[in-house]
């Protein structure tokens, strides 16, 4: 049997911190408020607290809790690496549970206690086809994460006509020799941009693999982790793990970061037979760069008019050590002029339930990241995360930049359709203004 | 619980957003990285002096302690709320107010942290050295209360050396100027140095001035394994005496090196028993020829292997082998009693002896590290609490390196402070007189006895310690 992790069963990690404080350098939500709730230490002293029984829990406690974009920049700079992104959702499960109300339904009480949050989000339902909100399914990410996040003004009419799962059927076989590629697409990509699910798996056919998408997959769970709410994650593990089984594949291949880590941390955050579908979760980055793709496109003619074109790096990508593969990926491309960004591991603000339940230190910290991004110069951001990429265009459109935001794989998709005519890779890109 | 009209008080003074009161609010100001835990009454976020002012002043009107606060990243206890008290915290006073480039000064508010003024200010080709190794989450306002030192201060001093002037909230609430910006300045008293490394006794320090120098064009760092500690202090004392002053000169001792061996990127010889980190800065010029004299001088000590870092990722990667120590020493055994002694440059090697001595007597490991190039030595003893009778091993243990420092003319604390974690230990090295002398300042200054109470000097004397205890504290 599949369940979550509780407090109880992080005991050991939470006991690992040393207090030191370094988490303080580190955490987005932190610089912003400069309030040891905000921070890791004093998240994980309240945990140890909550274990032992000996703290009540009140309005801040809870208030400290919300604060915390699961983004896992303290983990990867912590001296004893306390796994505090997963600690923060089994306190949250803890908290949903003593109290009966999810984090994510205080949030969204405490955005409709606010006019002008209130106003833009009338606005973007407007635009939303009730009959395409109806199809995704109640336990999706999008439900907890996207559609007040979307009031941003292009995110809510991105809801794509069709989903991903109209455009493919479950298998299609590719060169008998190449192994089999399960396809775990997410919400994002399934709901709001299926057509970065149509360039992964069109790169991949093209490449020439077999494919298995299982239709019957789910949301990866991290919204759920975000909002505390336990009996969904169960719910979506166990659907997702036998989804995966129905076929044997030889890797579950993701294009949306915050998923990858939603499926691919399993060992980490459940009780229960999940290492061997966990084992086989791989970002699709990391995939083509193991295939040597970067090595090809390398080889083919630059092209003379080149875009400029920085990358962000999602954090649930940059926290596993995935940083190298998609620059590498994007420098090898004919017709790309890349410029490294500053800060370009730094979080972007979204953070699931973070921004719903704290969007002005969201957007700030989105503002901070559009800052970096104007003094790139670049006209093109890519990014490997759909939600990363809701972020980002709201950033830019606060900020009044031009900058296009798009997905790694569409840039990667182009180039290899239309290696024949490397020139056109421009035109093929949406249409921006440039002088050349 | 506490008193209905000094909350309402606190909360007019700094708003009733800013005053927490909740049980998880008052858990997470009550510790520090000693992990030491206690609960203080309320926590209070401050804007501005005016606010620390205030707050101080009803502190003595309703006799309750007052702790400052910064990043709550101290190895001593300084912001410990021993005695529960407002913690008064100001990650929030974070404000730069100013980098002269004319002057070469900068003026800032206490919550900045410390790593991101030096940022700051070499934007503007300016340095602000001292490099605590908390240096990217300690702030400016908590190094100043425990002048904080750093592997650059061997060339370069320590806090107390940059600071020029400080306005100061005082135990009483008033508020002062001292120093100001200018290199010279004799008037009056030099309170700025009594400021310095008061570890938040004698008042809140809520602006500083410091000194900053031109940032040094380059630097080069290279790593040398030596076969014996002797040959790595001969190397040091030869380099010292040969006027070259590194930037850094940090060393490993064999028990760190054991604890890193395999683990390190760059590889550490099978013979190695003593590794130096050496760093010098300066003019592109003047290091080739630095590098070239230090090696010069090195090889005919016998020295196992040296490396000159090429370019800036060689260079990382040989810090990478020190930034190894710390993970990799928690292995060896779960608790750890970080001390920072120092002792003359020139006697490094017998306290290191003596620590080896200290650590087969008692059977318990004690790895050091750290700044032999101004005699600071990180001691850690590694022991495992769970073991019946082991703290009182470790008070024993701790007793006699403190006992053996003071001996060879060193002082039991370099740059981490009192606070509550060495107050026992203190009399091993200040006289009865300096000591009486400093209480007499303390209780002039702080009449009630309510700003950061119970740190540096123990109210009671521990009887399970044998210390020479012929000055008995003040009660107060």
């Amino acid at each position: 049997m599949i369940r979550n992790k509780t407090l109880q069963d992080y005991e050991q990690s939470i006991n690992q911190c040393v207090r030191c404080g370094a988490c303080q350098a580190h955490c987005p939500a932190y610089l912003q408020q400069r309030n040891e709730g905000a921070v890791a230490r004093g998240k994980l002293a309240i945990a140890r607290a909550m274990l032992q029984g000996e703290v009540q829990t009140g309005a801040h406690l809870t208030e400290d809790m919300s604060m915390c974009l699961l983004c896992g920049s303290c983990v990867i700079k912590c001296p004893n690496k306390v796994p505090t992104d997963k600690i923060v959702g089994a306190v949250r499960r803890e908290l949903s549970r003593q109290s009966g109300v999810s984090l994510t339904s205080r949030a969204i009480g405490a955005i409709t206690g606010s006019t002008s949050l209130m106003k833009k989000l009338a606005q973007a339902v407007r635009r939303v086809s009730p009959a395409v909100f109806r199809k995704i399914p109640a336990s999706s990410g999008l439900r907890l994460r996207f559609p007040i996040q979307g009031m941003e003004l292009r995110t809510i009419p991105l809801f794509a006509p069709k989903n991903l799962f109209a455009y493919y059927p479950e298998y299609q076989p590719g060169d008998p020799d190449k192994p089999v590629i399960g396809i775990f697409a997410g919400c994002g990509i399934t709901y709001l941009y299926p057509e970065i699910g149509k360039y992964m798996i069109e790169i991949l056919r093209l490449l020439g693999y077999s494919i298995f998408f299982p239709h019957d997959q789910g949301c990866c769970g991290i919204p759920a982790r975000s909002a505390g709410n336990g009996p969904v994650i169960e719910k979506l593990v166990r659907q997702n793990v036998a989804a995966f089984s129905r076929r044997r594949v030889d890797y579950i291949l993701t294009g949306c970061a915050s998923c990858h880590a939603g499926i691919g941390e399993l060992p980490e955050t459940m009780v229960g037979p999940v290492e061997e579908f966990s084992s086989k979760v791989m970002d699709i980055h990391v995939f083509l760069y193991q295939q040597g793709l970067h090595h090809s496109l390398s080889a083919l003619p630059r092209s003379t008019s080149r875009i400029d074109l920085t990358y962000h790096d999602p954090c649930h990508l940059r926290t596993h050590g995935i940083t190298r593969e998609p620059r590498e990926l994007l420098q090898s491309l004919p017709a790309v002029r890349y410029r490294e960004m500053e800060n370009a591991g730094s979080c972007c603000g979204l953070g699931g339930t973070f921004s719903i339940a704290h969007y002005e230190q969201s957007q700030k910290i989105g503002a901070l990241k559009a800052e970096n991004l104007k003094k790139t110069g670049a006209q093109y951001i890519a990014t490997a995360c759909p939600g990363c990429m809701i972020q980002l265009q709201d950033a830019i459109n606060q900020a009044g930049l031009h900058t296009q935001v798009m997905h790694t794989l569409e840039l990667l998709h182009s180039t290899l359709t239309h290696t024949a005519d490397i020139s056109r890779l421009k035109e093929l890109l949406p249409s921006v203004n440039t002088n050349q | 619980m506490l008193n209905k009209d000094l909350l309402l008080s606190l909360e007019r003074i700094v708003g009733p957003e800013n005053v927490l009161t909740e049980q998880s609010d008052r858990l997470i100001h009550g510790y520090d990285a000693t992990q030491k835990q206690y609960m203080p009454d309320v926590v209070v976020y401050v804007e501005n002096s005016l606010q620390v002012s205030e707050i101080v002043k009803l502190a003595n009107q309703y006799n309750i302690p007052i702790l400052p606060r910064g990043a709550g990243s101290g190895f001593t206890g300084g912001s410990l709320p021993v005695q529960g008290g407002i913690v008064v915290v100001l990650t929030r006073m974070n404000a730069i107010l100013d980098i002269d480039e004319d002057n070469l000064t900068a003026t800032v508010e206490p919550g900045v942290v410390t790593a991101h003024l030096q940022r700051e200010v070499e934007k503007s080709g300016l340095f602000y050295p001292p490099d605590p190794a908390s240096k990217e989450f300690s702030t400016i306002g908590g190094n100043v209360a425990e002048c904080a030192g750093g592997p650059r201060c061997v060339k370069y001093g320590v806090t107390k050396d940059y600071i020029l002037g400080l306005e100061v909230v005082t135990p009483t609430g008033d508020i002062l100027h001292t120093g100001g910006v200018t290199m010279k300045n004799v008037a009056g008293y030099d309170l700025t140095k009594l400021f310095v490394g008061s570890e938040g006794t004698l008042g809140i320090v809520t602006r500083i001035t410091v000194k900053l120098l031109p940032k040094p064009a380059a630097k080069k760092t290279m790593l040398v394994q030596f076969s014996s500690i002797d040959s790595a202090a001969r190397a040091v004392s030869t380099i010292i005496r040969n006027k070259i002053i590194p930037t850094t000169l940090e060393f490993l001792d064999a028990t760190t090196i054991e604890c890193i061996r395999g683990k390190t990127g760059l590889p550490v010889l099978e013979k190695c028993r003593a590794l130096l980190i050496i760093e010098v800065d300066g003019d592109q010029e003047i290091l080739e020829k630095q590098t070239d004299k230090i090696l010069g001088l090195l090889t005919p000590l016998g020295i196992l292997e040296s490396r000159v870092a090429a370019d800036h990722t060689e260079a990382e990667a040989i810090w990478d082998v020190r930034r190894s120590v710390s993970p990799s020493m928690r292995k060896i055994n779960p608790d750890k009693f970080n001390e920072d002694i120092v002792v003359p440059r020139s006697k490094v090697p017998d306290m290191i002896r003596a620590l080896e001595k200290i650590s087969s007597t008692y059977d318990v490991p004690i790895v050091n590290f750290g700044h032999a190039g101004d005699g600071n030595i990180h001691v850690n003893v590694m022991v495992d609490l769970q073991q019946p009778g082991m703290q009182a091993t470790v008070d024993k243990v701790l007793l006699e390196i403190f006992q053996t420092t003071v001996d060879m003319g060193g002082s039991i604390s370099g740059e981490h402070g009192i606070g509550t974690a060495k107050a026992p230990f203190l009399r091993l090295e200040i006289d009865p007189a300096t000591l009486h002398y400093m209480q007499m300042l303390k209780k002039a200054l702080d009449p009630n006895n309510i700003m950061n109470p119970g740190k540096i000097f123990l109210e009671t004397s521990p009887e399970q310690l044998a210390f020479p205890t012929q000055l008995q504290d003040d009660p107060q």
